[in-house]
């Protein structure tokens, strides 16, 4: 009894000062960890996820998104979108200057579009349907579609469509731009050094256009190459913040627990990556229908997500992960069926051919995962040789289509016409490229549903067109898909206010303020 | 003397320029290429933009050309630009140079000191209980993976004394200058110095020991006992001068690694050194920085060979340098 009184009161007395804690207090440093060492922080030049995660606090967006994936103000305070369907308004917030002092205006808006439309594949494609952009005042912009497009309010995030200031990228050439090394943007924090092979150091922008913000005097970004000793690094206090995939999973847990740390798998709704067997459609036994659907079933999908994931991610159901828009729970259809699995494999006429599974070369967790899953397919009567690669020899083995079944996870950016449809049709099945249409999946009407939901306006014309692709995908199984990932944000307890939006690290350090 | 010293340099640069011809092809025969790296860290990655970046690492050209073009710049000492890091090699390296040759530099000294100390004490104390001490933890050392000491070391000295840094080159953001960041750096060197030295360090125990313990027994030794000199003297001056020369061979192999780095060193302990930039251009196909990375430390193993040949004269005078 005395016991869980004082349980209760330590509790009370947590909470109580937790409550306290909750007025962000102004100066402080933040350590985390950057892994690996980015090739460069412009962000209009290089998207790989260092990049994006450490420039997000340099540059920003007209655009944020929170959990739901609502669209909060950045650089835009407001915005609106014309009775058609194509036209869409944004009124830029006035106070914004870049790092440099130079003010942010509309222009920087026009030229960045068109920028980014040279440098940038994903901005490029999302951009497709823009047929102009103009600026009828300093502080408005006005997108005018050539067609209707249902998620273009989702492509506004900083990694996606980063401003960029024309004062200093306008009629250079904009790969050998000296200024790419020291980046220049609007964003919370401004690029003040980096030592190669070390850190990277950001310091509070003390003119940011939002009134308080930012809280923290400056940022290091820590390169730390071996997992084991990023790991130990945040044991020992000299680091702060694990941004989600820092350590191998088997560490997860026991950080999360360290005395004064906390964690959250929240931050991740728009990128919502989403793991799954590549099926190479075109030859060998995974071009049978009735062998890929077998695999499927072959799948022991929650062994992989508490023995190799540690329990983090959730089994996937289908091409969506379930925070995709339109995603729908009763496409679902492939459980763990090792028997079902075995008949279909007799079914498809499968003649012990030996299938080379390509796993993914992102460390041990990816390692065990694809033994789990070589080990499953035995079970189903599959031959299976495993083909141990790195990065580019995978990047190559993907993009020539030279696999039978390979590892890989995407990120959805939260509409299906954004980031999954990209995958299955038939116009993204491109040799030498990793990540379109890798399988060589092609169907006229799964093609015509993704074109169709794309322009489709208001969620009663999208929802039944998706509802029709997700239960074609899942019947069809033109991959296997394995898990919705999770990367967990490790961070010590009095880091507050870290991941406040659908983007997570990604958003920058805006919100964020340490207890001191 | 000169004229050898000419010779090689000589024979030097054409074995040099027969690595830089190897290297560029063997490198190119690994699957990938940096474009399609990039592109996959990107996670997007339409065909205009790989056309892209070929076209600015010059991947489109013709692999003679592309050899040609890296000679060329070679003879007039130029190491290339490194696209991907937007760099030319030469800074890339230098910035990295002085780390790993303090980290390397002081594992050397203190292997080879400790080594030979160690190694001539066991000798000296044949079979007693100090020798068997000596070489069993030699043994040891010798025996265990780097990479495991590294990370016990870690957990012993960072973890639960918290007595030195697990990582880094040295505090950062501290603002220290002058002599209190040597003091700062040095205590960051602490730990993969150590762990780095001590493998070769039980490899110069046991050869000083197993080498002495051979030279101690000829009579030349005899005679200088007979002379009545004293043992110490004997110990140095006949035994320990005439049994180092094995021992320079190997300082002279280990010296040539001075500037190669220590791969497995620099990543656990996040070092940031040479080993490491030459281990993510690898990953990364960055052609140029890793060429760069080759050149320079075939270069020092070069230089080092030479070092070593005429501190052999040095060591010990009958041999002709020649």
């Amino acid at each position: 009894m005395l016991k869980t009184l004082m349980a209760g009161t330590v509790l009370s007395l947590a909470l109580a000062g937790a409550a306290f804690a909750q007025t962000p207090k102004p100066g402080g440093t933040a350590n985390a960890v950057i892994q690996p060492e980015p090739p460069g922080l412009m962000l209009a030049m290089v998207q790989n996820g260092p990049t994006q995660m450490v420039a997000g606090n340099i540059y920003e967006g007209l655009l944020r998104y929170d959990s739901a994936l609502k669209p909060l103000p950045g650089l835009a305070e407001s915005w609106s979108m014309g009775e058609d369907g194509k036209t869409y308004t944004f009124k830029l917030v006035k106070n914004a200057t870049w790092h440099d002092g130079k003010p942010f205006t509309a222009d920087d808006v026009v030229f960045s579009v068109e920028l980014l439309r040279q440098t940038h594949a994903r901005a490029r494609g999302n951009l497709t349907r823009v047929a102009s952009v103009t600026a009828p005042d300093p502080y408005t912009v006005v997108f005018t579609l050539s067609e209707p497009f249902g998620p273009f309010l989702g492509i506004f995030e900083v990694g996606s469509l980063p401003m960029i200031p024309k004062h200093i990228y306008a009629g250079t050439d904009y790969k050998t731009n000296p200024a790419n090394n020291t980046p220049i943007g609007t964003g919370p924090y401004m690029f003040k050094e980096w030592k190669k092979g070390s850190y990277i150091r950001l310091v509070k922008n003390p003119n940011y256009h939002v009134a308080g913000k930012p809280y923290l005097d400056e940022i290091y970004w820590h390169v730390i190459p071996d997992a084991a000793a990023r790991a130990v690094a945040f044991e020992t206090g000299k680091v702060d913040i694990l941004p989600g995939g820092s350590v191998e999973n088997f560490d997860v847990q026991r950080l999360s627990s360290l005395k004064g740390a906390c964690s959250t798998t929240k931050g991740w709704e728009f990128f919502s990556p989403h793991s799954w067997l590549w099926l190479n459609n075109r030859k060998g036994p995974t071009a049978n229908k009735a062998f890929r659907q077998a695999v499927s079933y072959a799948l022991d999908r929650d062994f992989a997500r508490d023995v190799v994931w540690n329990g983090l991610g959730k089994p996937a159901t289908g091409p969506f992960s379930s925070t995709v828009r339109y995603y729908d729970a009763k496409a679902a259809r492939y459980s763990y069926n090792p028997a079902k699995a075995k008949a279909l494999v007799k079914e498809s006429g499968y003649k012990g051919e030996t299938v080379r599974l390509l796993p993914l070369p992102y460390g041990e967790t990816w390692q065990r995962w694809a033994e789990a899953v070589k080990q499953n397919l035995e079970d189903a009567g599959i031959k299976v040789e495993l083909v141990a690669t790195d990065v580019a020899g995978w990047n190559q083995k993907t993009s020539d289509w030279d696999y039978d079944i390979a590892f890989t996870y995407l990120y959805q950016y939260g509409d299906p016409a954004l980031g999954v449809g990209r995958n299955y049709v038939t116009s993204q099945i491109a040799k030498g490229s990793p990540f379109n249409n890798v399988e060589g999946y092609s169907n006229p009407s799964v093609d015509e549903a993704f074109a169709k939901g794309a322009v489709a306006v208001g969620d009663d014309q999208r929802r039944p067109i998706y509802d029709a692709v997700q239960k074609t995908l899942v019947e069809d199984a033109p991959n296997a898909w394995l898990l919705e990932l999770q990367f967990p944000t490790i961070t010590r307890c009095k880091v507050h206010d870290l991941v406040t939006t659908g983007i997570g690290v990604n958003d920058g350090f805006r919100d964020a303020w340490i207890e001191r | 003397m000169a004229g050898f010293i000419a010779r090689r340099i000589a024979k030097g640069i054409v074995v040099l320029l027969a690595i830089v011809v190897l290297n560029f092809f063997l490198i190119r025969l690994a699957p990938g290429d940096p474009a399609l790296v990039m592109a996959g860290e990107a996670g997007a990655g339409d065909e205009a933009f790989i056309a892209q970046l070929r076209e600015k690492f010059a991947l489109d050209q013709p692999l003679p050309s592309q050899l040609g073009a890296y000679l060329r710049s070679m003879a007039g000492l130029d190491l290339g630009y490194s696209v991907r890091q937007q760099m030319p090699v030469a800074t890339l390296i230098g910035e990295r140079l002085p780390a790993t040759l303090l980290l390397t530099g002081s594992a050397f000294a203190i292997s080879l000191s400790l080594g030979v100390l160690l190694g001539a004490l066991a000798a000296r104390r044949s079979g007693t209980l100090a020798d068997t001490a000596i070489t069993g933890v030699a043994l040891l050392f010798y025996a265990t993976p780097l990479f495991w000491v590294s990370l016990m070391a870690i957990l012993l000295f960072s973890v639960r004394l918290d007595w030195l840094p697990s990582f880094g080159f040295e505090t950062v953001g501290a603002g220290y200058t002058g002599l209190s960041r040597a003091l700062d750096i040095a205590h960051h060197l602490v730990l993969p110095a150590m762990t780095l030295g001590l493998f070769f360090m039980a490899v110069y125990v046991r050869m000083t020991r197993s080498s002495m313990l051979e030279v101690s027994r000829l009579d030349f030794v005899k005679t200088a006992r007979a002379k009545g000199l004293t043992e110490g003297v004997i110990q140095r001056r006949h035994i320990l001068r005439n049994a180092l020369l094995p021992v320079v061979t190997l300082a002279g192999l280990q010296a040539g690694t001075l500037v190669g780095g220590a791969v497995l060193t620099e990543t656990v302990f996040a070092w940031p050194g040479i080993g490491r930039l030459m281990y993510e251009a690898l990953l990364q196909r960055d052609y140029n920085l890793l060429l760069g990375v080759f050149v320079i430390s075939s270069a020092m193993v070069l230089v080092f060979n030479l070092v070593t040949d005429v501190v052999y004269r040095a060591v010990d005078p009958r041999i002709e340098v020649a």
